[in-house]
């Protein structure tokens, strides 16, 4: 008996495990054709603020959908990919996600997760209201299939005014060379790193602004789309010009964050930094004042672009709400109450610049003049693989400055990944 | 009924709960990691078909940058350093205590309690001892180095390309010695006294009586303590995120799969997974096979 007796309560405890897992809520159908999941990594900061705004905006030209907050917070969006991968596998898309515009995009296009709204871009007027570099950009095999939020700029140099003023530089250098002989000063006022850098990725940032300003943005944009060959001797001067650069920065680089190489900027540290646009609006929470911002040296009237954007994905269970959502994101008055707050700028051209702060307004008169081109450390020139395999090379590059090694393994990756699409 | 009764089989029964979940849970789900490390699956669609071992061929010879082979040089940097060091360490905290030290429990206590620490609290600190910046910029041991005049010991840690894998095994050491050092206490409690006596009886200097007495008898725990610490050290992941993060230079393959996977690049991931169990396997399976062995002959 006492046998039988510990069998069935083992079994009970089996069985009460099964039946915890397979226990799980079912969505209310009433609510559930209303709801609109949102799926971000805006969880706090000046990206919920902006979040914020675009639903409040939501709600106002779509009263008939309730915006659900999907957002998983943490590792800079990494954990969200991981959660959504998940999802999407079991086919359980949220209403919509949020991803970086452009080819990172390619993964779910590829994997047959997203839908084509280009029917929708002419419906919505966003063929016209965005600018045709970014446009272009976007499409894939004619097919465009997210629509942008906001629009941030990657190939920005800030600086610290007080520093270059002791240095005795007063204008922006518009050519790399020039840029090179600014760097040579500061060293010589003692400066000992007069440019900060960080790891990895911001590394592969100030790579791809060094290769806009040698190639130009027209042969730049080829290197992603396979028109131009990254093996050819331009790409190698480029990349030599690149490791001169290096020898300015931090040798400690491979320890920072980019937050940590701004550090170095406001501490009277370092004169500049290559980095997106998010710094303006990061400084200016961290109450520094002393800061300038140019184009980076011979980027001038190329704006290289970064997107968050939002998609629909297929099987979505609410398809009216998510086009409505869409629709919100792709106005004009939504692009206003997003952007506002974040810190970023309108991908549409028709946006007033009035209320947005100062750095923004130059950013919104690039954008409409300047040539779009994209980027790959931020996901709108190549998919998370090509990153992942560029950005470990460039973390190789940090440490044996190996222009020759770097080179391959650039047209390797660039080729490995190709092939498989 | 009369088969219920049967104490086999209820006690078949009873252990068959943890079976089915072991066997699900983790034998099936390594047949099928097997399985996807074979498939021609290196995005987030379903594969293209059987690819046999092109993925783990593909890892040694068409791995760009040779990254692959270049994480498991990390690795084997850091298991060596990892393992001799804790060794080493755990040995010399053992002899003392072993020799009859006032207050041996609390000694023991604190040499053994940074084993508690999870790898990503601690990591976090030795990051920042660990700080590579050398002179006017130091921070944490190097600044200390810098305070004592010590300036000769200040070190680039683990952003040294060719050793900065054993900085890296350095945290490592300081949680897992005290582990060692209690593994080499018990071995050495272990040891029957009359051989200590009849040692001395037979005159042997206290040298001797270790060397040719005491060690020989500690062959056992070494090869646990190296087994422990080894296998640890082949899956180490959360050290080495929480003090460099992801990045080329302290990459190691359980690094390296999470970067993978971060891709969707499903099957290679797959492949560099299976790589590591087998290569754990090699070291682990022939030790419990010796245990087994040696149980069964006591």
């Amino acid at each position: 008996m006492r046998f039988t007796r510990q069998t069935a309560v083992a079994l009970l405890a089996v069985a009460a495990l099964f039946s915890a897992t397979a226990c799980s809520s079912s969505d209310d159908p009433a609510t559930a054709e209303k709801d609109v999941e949102v799926f971000t990594w805006w969880a706090d900061g000046g990206e919920k603020a902006g979040l914020d705004g675009l639903v409040a905006q939501f709600g106002t030209a779509c009263p008939d959908f309730a915006f659900v907050n999907g957002a998983v917070a943490g590792g800079a969006g990494s954990n969200a990919k991981s959660v959504l991968a998940s999802r999407l596998q079991t086919n359980d898309p949220p209403s919509t996600f949020q991803a970086h515009a452009g080819a990172e995009l390619s993964d779910y296009i590829n994997a047959g997760q997203v839908e084509d709204i280009s029917a929708e871009y002419t419906e919505w007027g966003l063929t016209s209201a965005f600018p045709k570099g970014l446009i272009d950009n976007i499409t894939v095999d004619g097919k465009i299939y997210s629509v942008p939020a906001n629009i941030h700029r990657a190939n920005v140099l800030w600086s610290n005014k007080t520093v270059l003023a002791k240095a005795g530089i007063t204008a922006d250098a518009t050519t790399l060379d020039a840029f090179i002989a600014d760097l040579d000063k500061l060293k010589a006022k003692g400066v000992a790193t007069p440019l900060a850098l960080g790891k990895d990725w911001t590394q592969v940032m100030l790579l791809e602004s060094v290769l806009i300003s040698d190639l130009g943005a027209d042969k730049f944009t080829g290197l992603w789309n396979g028109s131009t060959d990254w093996k050819g001797a331009d790409v190698t001067a480029a990349i030599e010009k690149f490791k001169k650069l290096l020898t300015y920065s931090n040798a400690d680089r491979d320890t920072y964050d980019w937050t940590d190489a701004e550090k170095l900027i406001m501490d009277g540290k370092a004169a500049y930094q290559l980095m997106g646009d998010w710094e303006a609006a990061d400084l200016d929470a961290k109450g520094f004042k002393d800061y300038g911002y140019s184009v980076f040296p011979g980027n001038t009237g190329t704006f290289q672009w970064l997107a968050d954007a939002f998609v629909l994905p297929k099987g979505a269970k609410n398809v009216a709400g998510t086009k409505c959502w869409l629709k919100t994101v792709g106005s004009a008055e939504g692009q206003k109450a997003f952007n506002v707050k974040k810190g970023s700028i309108p991908a549409r051209t028709d946006v007033s610049s009035d209320g947005f702060p100062a750095y923004q307004q130059a950013a919104m008169t690039s954008w409409k003049g300047d040539k779009q081109v994209p980027s790959c450390a931020h996901g709108s020139a190549c998919s998370q693989g090509l990153q992942g395999a560029i950005v470990s090379a460039a973390g190789k590059f940090s440490t044996d400055g190996d222009v020759a090694a770097l080179q391959n393994a650039l047209a390797a990756a660039a080729a490995q990944f190709a092939a498989k699409k | 009924m009369r088969s219920w009764k049967r104490p086999w089989l209820s006690g078949l029964l009873l252990i068959s709960p943890s079976l089915i979940l072991l066997g699900v849970l983790v034998y099936g789900l390594i047949a099928w990691t097997v399985n996807l490390s074979m498939q021609d699956r290196h995005n987030a669609r379903e594969s293209k078909g059987f690819a046999g071992l092109d993925n783990y061929v593909n890892l040694f010879t068409a791995d760009i940058n040779d990254r692959f082979t270049h994480s498991l040089k990390n690795l084997l940097v850091f298991t060596i350093v990892f393992m001799v060091g804790t060794l080493v360490m755990g040995l010399i905290w053992a002899l003392l205590l072993e020799r009859g030290a006032r207050a041996e429990g609390v000694f023991r206590t604190a040499y053994l309690f940074p084993m508690a620490v999870s790898f990503v609290a601690s990591g976090v600190v030795w990051r920042w001892l660990m700080n590579p910046g050398e002179g006017d910029d130091a921070g944490g041991l190097n600044a200390v180095f810098g305070g004592l005049g010590l300036d000769f010991l200040q070190n680039p840690w683990w952003t040294d390309p060719d050793w900065g894998m054993a900085a890296m095994a350095v945290p490592a050491i300081w949680q897992l010695s005290g582990y060692v050092m209690a593994l080499f206490l018990a071995g050495f409690r272990g040891i029957p006294n009359e051989l200590r006596e009849a040692a001395a009886m037979d005159g042997a200097s206290n040298f001797q009586l270790y060397r040719r007495v005491l060690f020989p008898q500690l062959t056992p725990t070494v090869l646990s303590a190296m087994i422990i610490t080894g296998h640890m050290s082949m899956k180490m992941f959360d050290l080495i995120m929480s003090v460099s993060g992801a990045q080329w230079i302290t990459e190691v393959p359980a690094v390296y799969v999470w970067q993978t996977l971060l891709t969707s690049d499903y099957a290679k991931a797959a492949a560099i997974s299976v790589f590591l169990l087998v290569v754990v396997a090699i070291v682990v399976v022939p030790y419990l096979i010796h245990v087994n062995r040696a149980e069964k002959r006591s």
